[in-house]
């Protein structure tokens, strides 16, 4: 393209000079790709090969063919710990979503202007940028029975003391609020973003045609919220299928293996007291990277259609 | 705007409003306040069980001097900003170059090299655990914070080329194409017009990768152990067990392990949103 407005004659210039411009993406590009490559795609091949295998990390691996697999369909049968996982998995996904509509309702609290409010805001979006290690322990100690200032509060209606953690019915509720909490921070501010570049004049146009509240809201407002509402779920789908830290700090998957989700389960059976069994390790995260496999087709879908755009 | 600005409504409005925000906050942080209170009280409020009544007295400096000088923590601490700092340093620059590979250059395999980094940065950690663990204590680098610092360079550099790419196609491309048509080397493009131009996108990275590292649990416990390498937040476990049931220290110690980020966000909140809500808006 811009060659041609060169005054020299390709004659005249080095290799370099003729062919930059194909040459010089690959250059920019060699070392993320190498490191991509090494650390990130080549890991995943290497994991599927691996739960063909039984290995214990040291010795010599076994090839087993599809017979890891083959013991997690009986685990799932049979109600084991797999299933446990996979059912959690799929709570974790469901009410993780509520980080939408939560963030979505503090956005539009927050979406006001009164003095201070900048700081308000910040000190709302406060438990995203803790680490969820720390989340982990302010909630343990929130839902404790003997001192917990969730029980106190249930004392004074009355009610009480529960222990939330401690019950196998309610432990995975109780470590998903917890992770809500940073989670609908992190939706909040998007909004607040998106709020922010909303058309004023269709609000305007809505309210003379007698649109408000809720109405204003469905037909009006969230269709401009699209795009904070599209990150808003891929980052709170890869949150709820990555949630690992809080339930190691909460519960270490107790009480009796309750509160296990993939992520969890997978870590325990390669590394750690239970016994280093990498290749049962290895199908687990498999099966896991199969159900993320679909929400990111999904979201590349999405993202290449806005490219073609 | 939306909802209704206050303005335009009855001033009672405005009123319940104002009283109503500060409660919010209370609520919505009360977790968190009552840690920050927990942290200054001493140890004889928990043995008398007086756990959610005013601190005895006030204890501030013995507990976080505690912290300090009584513990792991500030070898922790010190661990962190050395796997953060260069892990900051080395994605940005890995996804500047990579990100406008991607974002000037046409070429054919373009859109899927940008679509394989976005892919295997929603990859769940798991199924790179094993395969990771083995290359790095065939590296010898188990244990270590350049071991550490390697993974989390190449992992963020997904991230960080979705971002860098994005931002440099939304530049003025007719700056790139005069350039060239003065005959200036693409590397010198690269190095005296883009970047300069990038500068909003690096600071917003490295507050959000700083963040995003300095709170990492999982490779921490992964691929380190000890306090020798290992990052604070795989520290405070082991600090909670050395003062076990002690919460004021516990409380204390969790403080100073969030802090860093905290400040960060704070003192670069403008970056941080920014890096954070990219693409929220059209």
């Amino acid at each position: 393209m811009s060659d041609a407005a060169l005054p020299r004659t390709d004659t005249d210039r080095s290799y370099w000079q003729r062919n930059q411009q194909t040459l010089a993406p690959w250059l920019f590009l060699a070392p993320a790709i190498l490191f991509f490559a090494f650390y990130v795609i080549m890991p995943v091949f290497q994991s599927f090969n691996l739960s063909l295998y039984d290995w214990d990390g040291l010795g010599t691996k076994e090839f087993v063919g599809l017979r890891n697999y083959e013991d997690l369909y009986w685990e799932y049968k049979d109600g084991d710990a797999f299933y446990t996982s996979l059912q959690n998995n799929l709570i974790w996904l469901v009410l993780y979503l509520l980080a939408i509509p939560a963030g979505l309702f503090i956005a539009l609290f927050l979406n006001q202007t009164v003095t201070g409010i900048r700081l308000y805001k910040s000190l709302f979006f406060f438990p995203f940028v803790i680490s969820q290690v720390v989340v982990g322990l302010v909630f343990t100690w929130f839902y404790d029975p003997a001192f917990g200032i969730l029980n106190v509060v249930l004392g004074w209606v009355g009610l009480g003391p529960v222990n939330i953690l401690g019950n196998e019915h309610t432990v995975t509720y109780g470590i998903i609020l917890a992770g809500l909490w940073p989670q609908t921070a992190y939706c909040m501010i998007l909004y607040l973003t998106g709020l922010n570049a909303v058309n004023p004049e269709q609000i305007e146009a809505g309210r003379l045609d007698g649109a408000k509240g809720w109405r204003m809201l469905w037909h009006v407002v969230l269709p401009q919220l699209r795009p904070a509402t599209f990150i808003a779920f891929v980052v709170t789908i890869i949150g709820a299928l990555r949630s690992f830290d809080l339930i190691s700090i909460m519960t270490g998957g107790g009480p009796f293996g309750s509160s296990r989700v993939l992520a969890y389960y997978m870590f325990e059976v390669a590394l750690s007291e239970y016994g280093f069994r990498m290749g049962y390790g290895a199908a687990i995260a498999v099966v896991l990277f199969a159900i993320m496999m679909v929400f990111i087709t999904y979201f590349l879908w999405s993202m290449y259609r806005e490219e073609k755009r | 705007m939306f909802p209704t600005p206050l303005e335009k409504r009855p001033a009672s409005a405005k009123t319940v409003y104002q009283i109503v925000l500060p409660l919010a906050l209370i609520a919505w942080l009360l977790p968190l306040i009552a840690v920050a209170v927990f942290s200054i009280k001493p140890a004889a409020d928990f043995t008398n069980a007086n756990y959610w009544g005013m601190p005895s007295s006030f204890d501030f400096f013995e507990n976080y001097g505690q912290v300090f000088f009584n513990s792991d923590m500030p070898r922790y601490l010190l661990n962190s900003v050395f796997i953060t700092v260069p892990t900051v340093i080395g994605a940005v620059t890995l996804s500047a170059m990579a990100g406008f590979a991607l974002g000037v250059y046409r070429f054919k395999a373009n859109i899927w090299i940008f679509f394989m980094f976005v892919a295997g940065n929603f990859v769940p950690f798991q199924i790179l655990m094993v395969p990771v663990r083995d290359l790095t204590l065939d590296l010898g680098l188990y244990n270590t914070k350049t071991g550490l610092v390697l993974f989390h360079i190449a992992f963020q550099t997904g991230f960080c080329t979705l971002f860098m790419r994005n931002f440099i196609r939304a530049l003025p491309f007719e700056l790139i194409e005069a350039a060239r048509v003065e005959g200036i080397s693409e590397i010198r493009i690269f190095w005296y017009v883009v970047l300069p131009l990038m500068k909003p996108a690096l600071a917003a990275l490295s507050v959000l990768i700083f963040t995003f590292i300095w709170n990492d649990y999982f490779w921490a416990v992964v691929l380190t152990q000890g306090p020798e390498s290992q990052p604070v937040t795989a520290g405070i476990t082991a600090f909670n067990s050395q003062f076990r049931a002690m919460y004021h220290l516990m409380s204390a110690g969790s403080i100073v392990a969030a802090l860093p980020p905290v400040a960060m966000f704070f003192l670069m909140q403008k970056h941080f949103i920014a890096g954070l809500t990219l693409g929220a808006v059209k």
